[in-house]
């Protein structure tokens, strides 16, 4: 899992079969130091309340289908959790 | 599997059902010389391992979701354990 923000939503009538009634945001990957990293993807909200500038974490490939309410629907990254707050430990 | 250091933890309270109970910890990444690469992944803990310990994660799905006993886990990444000591040979 890795850490994103949510930067957008996108909005699709016509889809495939599975994904019907699933929130797609627009997410930007989070660097170490949460800063942006590569490029932005859309992916399926599985927790259905991220929204635009929170903070995420999210999962990929066979794991962003099995994330899904409905599992195994055509899914490439989805969302797993709102992060509230990253605590820094020292060590 | 991977080495890493655990510097951090996320606190959520709304996440995917999986995440229920169980610790996410931040983990940086670091080469078999103890120094960061640069990378780091979010990994549910399941050996209870505290900050600034150098763990064994785990970064594939089939065994984290085995790890987890959760044949729906959405879960790629786990720490399986607390590192004591890594030798490469040829170093001190």
């Amino acid at each position: 899992m890795h850490l994103a923000r949510v930067e957008g939503t996108v909005v699709a009538t016509e889809i495939v079969d599975g994904l019907e009634g699933i929130r797609l945001l627009i997410i930007q990957p989070l660097g170490r130091q949460l800063e942006p990293r590569g490029g932005a993807v859309v992916a399926a909200d599985a927790v259905c309340m991220a929204g635009p500038g929170e903070l995420v974490y999210f999962v990929a490939s066979r794991e962003a289908a099995v994330a899904m309410p409905e599992t195994f629907v055509p899914v490439d990254h989805a969302i797993v959790g709102i992060a509230d707050a990253v605590h820094e430990v020292s060590s | 599997m991977k080495i890493g250091r655990v510097s951090g933890t996320v606190v959520s309270t709304i996440h995917h059902r999986v995440v229920e109970g169980r610790r996410l910890l931040l983990v940086d990444l670091v080469g078999f010389d103890g120094e960061p690469t640069g990378e780091y992944v979010l990994a549910m803990d399941v050996v209870d391992s505290g900050a600034g310990e150098t763990v064994l994660v785990l970064d594939e799905g089939n065994g984290a979701r085995q790890v987890l006993a959760d044949p729906e886990a959405p879960i790629r990444t786990v720490i399986v354990g607390i590192v004591d000591d890594v030798a490469v040979a040829g170093s001190e």
